[in-house]
């Protein structure tokens, strides 16, 4: 009974592109994209429950759900609501934009789509199509605004990201070459295939693959050194895309690389595949604390936040063992939620303030005492501090990484983390306090603007304070499908 | 497998072919006005499509005559096509700020085949192919992805960017058709459509930048930093 569910989901994303591409009329767009976003959630939340550990496939095998997977969607589906919800209150300030409303709403019902599509490949190219396609859309996204800077943002964003994907279709093209001495010229090529043939085939081959496919996936995930992209695209695209590239974009391209990690488990290159994770997540963090000490744009912090999260949660999946990918999957669920807290609380500022330089936005409790103690709260919290959820998880990825091979990368990471902590916290006091700006913010903010940050720090609140069993349970089934334990 | 059994008129026209691939993308490293690396892509596209249907013929893959009738059509004709439309409508026919003289790119290109070869010849031997087709098809692959990316670094006009992405994607098709013949069809099919959605997508942002940012040029494109 799972299939019919997928399918149902991806019918009613697809119904609510098409309907607000035809209908032409913003009102009805924002209203089916925001039942669609509705019944997605509650759909994935079906398949959360029915969906077996160990996976099933359909369509002659090209389509697979496994606890993996449907965990990425179910983060999707969350942030894909809480965008939604917000973007009815943030794409109306764009008075010069409405026209074109009803276009941005098919684009963001098609994103959500094909972040739907991702992980139920169980085809290794076609998941490279998938993501490929996330990334056409979400340029457009990126560009809505066709400012100077957005087209700017849209275009490295596409340029950057088509040639890291170049890399990983390379790197496709070969494992699946490495696979034809196992089981001849032509065969299946699915991740149960390709985890067949790794115990057989060249051990230099598949690690040459690995590297090109880590590096291609790797880019679209933002670590460092090719996550140039990332902060350009989620600044300057409109909040609520921002919040879905960083809460369920990165995340499903993380998926890849996890998947053809797990093909890799019990071959003699297991160790220096998870080291190069290691490494990568570990140069993340270093990047991102970095720039986000010396930050000046709002926008630009959260994504640089983005890229250390990313950073983490390589570690936990390189770190390995049951703590490191449960700690990991946990976190892409703690991320996902507060990073769009943080991006909304941003949008609402940037407004309000009407800038996006951190040096504009001043005394935001003052003028803004819910939604503004809403977004600091976030702010603690994205930097892992108690007693939210990132600090659980963060905590269980550490633990994870001391049980793992690449100890180092643990002092490494908690070094780095109090650096960002540290640095982040004190351009969010600089918001908060400081001068009193010259002109006080004329904006009133409505229900719907502050209404998906509330949600969502109750969500990382409950998260971080208790730890509930039934999802420690259900996360520590994915971790021994992935072959962490 | 096709690489291990070939007669050596096969392994001989196959030779060539990738060769004339390789040699096709140094006339787009030695020349700087854009019509000309428009020709040469298309002019390396059916080369590509006439390996691909040399393949299908010799290992009996009748559906890769299929692919380089798609081939062909899709990546020779149908995407010069894109590019040459918006060449025209950019009025913007050759490279104004390339970093180095063809000269020195196209020694810079032949330095990453050797550097490609180097690395073919070494993953043959340990995989006992050296001397196999597979080495060629390796070099070529690994070569035309390095070129691609020399292209991306060294030209900063955003159809050039496109062109070097299509290199890089013509350096894994054509090395494809040698190493994994029998790759699934679905999987090239919709590789060859999700081109063709890509440069028409490059193709509106093309047009978005030149008129909302007014230029077309990456190395003007500066708003962005930090």
């Amino acid at each position: 009974m799972i299939w019919p569910v997928l399918y149902a989901i991806w019918a009613v994303t697809f119904a609510a592109v098409g309907g607000s591409w035809i209908s032409r009329r913003a009102r009805l767009a924002e209203a089916l994209n925001l039942v669609a976003a509705t019944v997605d959630f509650v759909l994935v939340c079906v398949l959360l429950a029915a969906t077996p550990a160990q996976g099933a496939t359909a369509w002659h095998g090209y389509l697979l759900l496994d606890g993996f997977g449907v965990w990425v969607m179910f983060c999707l589906a969350i942030v894909y609501l809480l965008a939604s919800i917000y973007a009815i209150g943030y794409m109306r300030w764009m008075h010069g934009e409405q026209a074109r409303l009803h276009r941005f709403y098919a684009l963001f019902a098609a994103f959500a789509l094909t972040m739907f599509l991702a992980p139920a490949q169980n085809n290794p190219g076609l998941y490279w199509i998938a993501i490929d396609l996330t990334t056409i859309v979400s340029a457009f996204l990126v560009g809505f605004q066709r400012a100077p800077e957005s087209i700017e943002a849209a275009w490295k964003y596409i340029v950057i990201v088509s040639a890291g994907l170049g890399l990983a279709l390379l790197g496709t093209v070969l494992f699946y070459w490495a696979g034809t001495f196992v089981l001849g010229p032509v065969y299946d090529m699915t991740w149960t295939s390709f985890g067949t043939i790794t115990p057989k085939a060249e051990p230099v081959l598949l690690l040459l693959s690995f590297l090109l496919v880590l590096v291609g996936y790797g880019t679209k995930v933002g670590l460092a050194p090719m996550h140039t992209w990332l902060p350009d695209a989620h600044s300057e695209g409109p909040a609520p895309v921002s919040a879905m590239l960083s809460g369920a974009l990165l995340n499903c391209a993380m998926l890849g690389i996890v998947r053809y990690l797990v093909v890799l488990r019990n071959t003699s290159i297991e160790a220096t595949a998870s080291t190069a994770l290691v490494v990568l997540g570990a140069f993340s963090l270093l990047v991102a604390a970095l720039f986000i000490t010396r930050q000046v744009i709002v926008k630009r912090l959260a994504a640089y936040s983005s890229v250390e999260h990313m950073g983490v949660i390589a570690l936990g999946f390189g770190f390995g063992g049951p703590l490191g990918v449960i700690g990991a999957l946990y976190h892409m669920l703690n991320h996902s939620l507060t990073k769009s807290l943080v991006f909304f609380g941003a949008g609402n500022m940037m407004h309000a303030f009407e800038s996006k330089d951190m040096g504009r936005i001043r005394r935001v409790l003052r003028f803004f005492p819910r939604s503004g103690a809403i977004w600091l709260a976030g702010a603690v919290a994205i930097t892992g501090a108690p007693p939210f959820g990132l600090f659980l998880s963060e905590l269980t990825i550490l633990r994870g990484g001391m049980a793992s091979s690449n100890t180092w990368a643990v002092w490494w990471m908690g070094a780095l983390l109090i650096v960002i902590f540290i640095g982040f916290l004190s351009k969010f006091r600089g918001m908060f306090f400081g001068p009193r700006p010259e002109h006080a913010p004329q904006l009133r903010l409505r229900a719907v603007h502050v209404l998906p940050m509330a949600l969502a720090l109750a969500a990382i609140l409950l998260l971080g304070l208790w730890w509930l069993p039934p999802v420690w349970q259900h996360l520590a089934g994915i971790a021994a499908q992935l072959g962490g334990v | 497998m096709l690489i291990f059994h070939l007669d050596p008129v096969a392994q001989a026209l196959f030779s060539l072919l990738v060769i004339v691939a390789l040699i096709l993308s140094f006339v787009m490293l030695g020349s700087h006005w854009i019509r000309n690396h428009i020709a040469a892509f298309a002019a390396e596209s059916w080369v590509i499509a006439a390996l691909s249907a040399a393949v299908g013929v010799y290992g009996h893959y009748p559906e890769l005559v299929f692919i380089a009738a798609l081939t062909a059509l899709f990546r020779g004709t149908l995407l010069p096509y894109l590019l040459l439309r918006i060449v025209q409508d950019l009025k913007q026919n050759r490279e104004f700020t390339p970093l180095l003289q063809p000269s020195s790119s196209m020694v810079l290109g032949a330095t990453l085949v050797v550097l490609s070869y180097a690395l073919a010849h070494r993953l043959g031997v340990r995989m006992r192919l050296a001397d196999s087709i597979a080495v060629l098809a390796l070099t070529a692959m690994f070569a035309l992805k390095l070129i691609g990316f020399l292209m991306l670094v060294l030209r900063a006009e955003a159809v050039s960017s496109i062109l070097g992405l299509l290199v890089i994607e013509n350096g894994i098709f054509l090395g494809s058709q040698i190493l994994v013949p029998g790759m699934p069809l679905l999987l090239e099919m919709v590789i060859l459509f999700d081109l063709l959605i890509i440069v028409s997508t490059f193709g509106m942002l093309i047009h978005f930048l030149h008129k909302e940012v007014g230029t077309t040029s990456s190395r003007e494109l500066t708003r962005l930093v930090g």
